[in-house]
């Protein structure tokens, strides 16, 4: 009896809000991503005049005029920092695209075109995970002469390994289910058999690993940018804010660093909510818990 | 029996051996041909600030003293027939041999790295454990958005906000560096080195924590939920001891193994920890490699990673292999 109870209750404290849980996940990932497509927009509409050089207001505390304070060159401190997540989205955007991309062929290519193709993309995913992450991208930054270029290669070369892995499993359970088999049977070839009854199972697992791959790709772009091989000096990147800071932190000057490093922090765990509300709304396996 | 198992993981290692051969050619292979097509001319690199000093002749010379006239997979060859016989080469930049230089970067990194994977492990577990005992109470409720709120925050953000609170604000520890800067090597004390270490250690172990806490705590609630510990709180045991009794050794295992296979992310956050502090360790080493273009060390540094990653891995497996007799019975390489 107590068990039906205890339902009994949660329902009532559910009620509260008068919604039930696919409305407030709904709502959950409509409010991020309202926050999300804000900051680009602001970012790129934002005047460059207000990060312009202003010698009289230099190293100010944050205060009503300078949100976040100015720097050692008297610029706005809070447009750079929304001008560098909008960047940072940008980019971020650049490299999960690429990096999904390049997982959904993998591991599609994988778990269809036979044994040898199996065992090639396998052992490339290796490959790619034995190095550790930020040294592959400090390579082929290094490689690509860095600049934007280069990060964004790094980054789309870097993040499909454990989404293709992803991929090939879900395509090698799609690929035994009987459906699948009698298309076979009635002669259907691979590409149509893959393109008209795999991909369309796979796209919530896409969608879902993508959302799930920008706060990566978002971190380790703000990373390599940080430590001087990814986007150049002169853009307003979040990266470049923090390795600039360093050099006034013993002067006193927190504000430089806190405020830019805290909302990329925010807009990481945006996305990061997004994919996990995704997830709870489109994964059958985890909708009912 | 006893032989048999010997002989059993003597394979496992022998194909791991070879898997791990096939990658390591592949990576030298690919990362050689990447680092040559780049954009960055190494004698540019080289010479750097001298540009003016230095003649069309000059810089012939130099070329032709790093071999780099001749055609790629020439150059390949005899590097790779050098680093089969232990040499790595000659740093560009330090103009020493690149194992030396990685070697005494390697002690310093290994401090670290030790320090803030023993105290990560440690600390993760518990709280994992913590959490997953006082499941859906206000501390669970704490550990969870903790780890989830660090497993988004920059390293290099943490670092300095560590920096702004405990060396500037604070006063506690120094602002950077592996030692003291103006005291000779020899007066360094290990009071000195353990100061500087602080720092960059407790900033790895804080965003270090995330991953296990979160694991342990799933595998812990599984195992909870399991019959025999139903059985168990059946005949009154909990708290500490039922912990103890049932799920410790349950937890333990994947929870080490987790530890030994995030040797790949542990050594990124110490490339950004040590930039943050200015520590002069191999991920310091593998950052200036990069900048200045000093192709031998940035290699050598690509290789000793990969080896770095592949031993956490094979400690890994090789911990599930051996101690859980489970993997042993149908285990596909």
């Amino acid at each position: 009896m107590i068990p039906s109870l205890k339902v009994k209750n949660k329902e009532q404290k559910m009620k509260l809000f008068s919604l039930n849980r696919r409305q407030r996940t709904l709502l959950t990932i409509l409010f991020f991503a309202i926050f999300l497509i804000t900051v680009v927009i602001v970012g790129a509409v934002l005047d460059k005049d207000l990060i312009a050089t202003n010698l009289i207001e230099r190293n100010l505390a944050p205060s009503l005029d300078h949100l976040f304070g100015t720097d050692w060159l008297g610029r706005d401190m809070f447009t750079r920092t929304i001008m560098g997540l909008s960047l940072s989205i940008g980019v971020g955007m650049i490299g999960a695209v690429g990096s999904t991309l390049i997982a959904l062929t993998l591991g599609m290519a994988a778990a269809t075109m036979g044994k040898v193709a199996d065992r090639v993309i396998s052992w490339l995913i290796d490959l790619f995970l034995s190095v550790p992450h930020l040294v592959t991208l400090i390579l082929i930054a290094f490689a690509l002469g860095g600049g934007f270029k280069g990060i964004v290669m790094g980054l789309m070369l870097t993040h499909w390994p454990s989404l293709a892995r992803v991929i090939r499993a879900e395509v090698m359970q799609i690929r035994s289910a009987e459906y699948v088999q009698i298309s076979q049977q009635m002669g259907k070839s691979r590409w149509w058999i893959a393109i008209h009854h795999i991909l369309p199972h796979l796209t919530p697992q896409v969608l879902i690993g993508f959302m799930l791959l920008f706060p990566h790709v978002i971190l380790h772009e703000a990373a390599v940018t940080f430590i001087g091989l990814g986007l150049s000096p002169h853009e307003p990147a979040i990266g470049i804010i923090l390795s600039e800071s360093m050099k006034y932190l013993s002067a006193g000057m927190w504000w430089l660093a806190f405020f830019p490093g805290f909302c990329l922090l925010i807009i990481v765990q945006a996305f990061d909510r997004i994919g996990e509300n995704l997830r709870l709304l489109i994964d059958p396996t985890k909708s009912n818990n | 029996m006893r032989k048999n198992v010997g002989l059993k993981i003597g394979i496992f290692l022998l194909l791991k051996g070879l898997r791990m051969l096939t990658l390591l050619v592949a990576i030298c292979l690919i990362s050689f041909l990447l680092i040559k097509n780049s954009p960055i001319d190494p004698i540019q690199a080289y010479i750097g600030a001298d540009m003016l000093k230095v003649g069309p002749e000059q810089r012939e010379k130099i070329a032709e003293y790093w071999g780099l006239n001749e055609p790629v997979m020439v150059q390949f060859l005899n590097w790779g027939s050098a680093l089969l016989q232990g040499d790595l080469g000659n740093s560009m930049t330090y103009r020493r041999p690149v194992a030396d230089i990685i070697g005494e970067r390697f002690l310093n990194s290994l401090v670290l790295m030790l320090t803030a994977w023993i105290l990560s492990g440690m600390i993760g577990f518990i709280m994992g454990v913590v959490s997953a005992m006082k499941k859906d109470t206000w501390i669970d409720r704490m550990i969870k958005w903790y780890c989830y709120t660090l497993a988004s925050t920059p390293t290099f953000w943490m670092g300095l906000l560590m920096l702004i609170v405990f060396a500037v604000w604070l006063g506690w520890f120094p602002i950077g560096l592996g030692v003291p800067a103006g005291v000779l090597a020899e007066d360094v004390t290990i009071a000195d080195r353990i100061e500087h270490l602080v720092l960059p250690a407790i900033t790895l172990s804080i965003i270090g924590v995330a991953n296990v806490a979160l694991h342990t705590r799933q595998k812990l609630i599984d195992v909870l939920s399991s019959d025999y510990v139903l059985f168990a709180r059946a005949r009154g045991e909990r708290g500490f001891t039922l912990f103890w009794r049932h799920g410790l050794r349950n937890v333990a295992l994947p929870a080490i193994t987790l530890q030994f296979a995030a040797f790949s992310e542990l050594f990124g956050g110490a490339v950004l920890a040590e930039q943050v502090f200015s520590y002069p360790g191999l991920g310091q080493a593998t950052v200036e490699a990069g900048l200045r273009g000093d192709v031998p060390l940035l290699l050598g540094l690509v290789i000793f990673s990969t080896f770095f990653v592949f031993a956490g891995n094979l400690i890994a497996d090789l911990i599930y292999y051996i101690v859980d007799p489970r993997t042993r019975e149908s285990r596909m390489l």
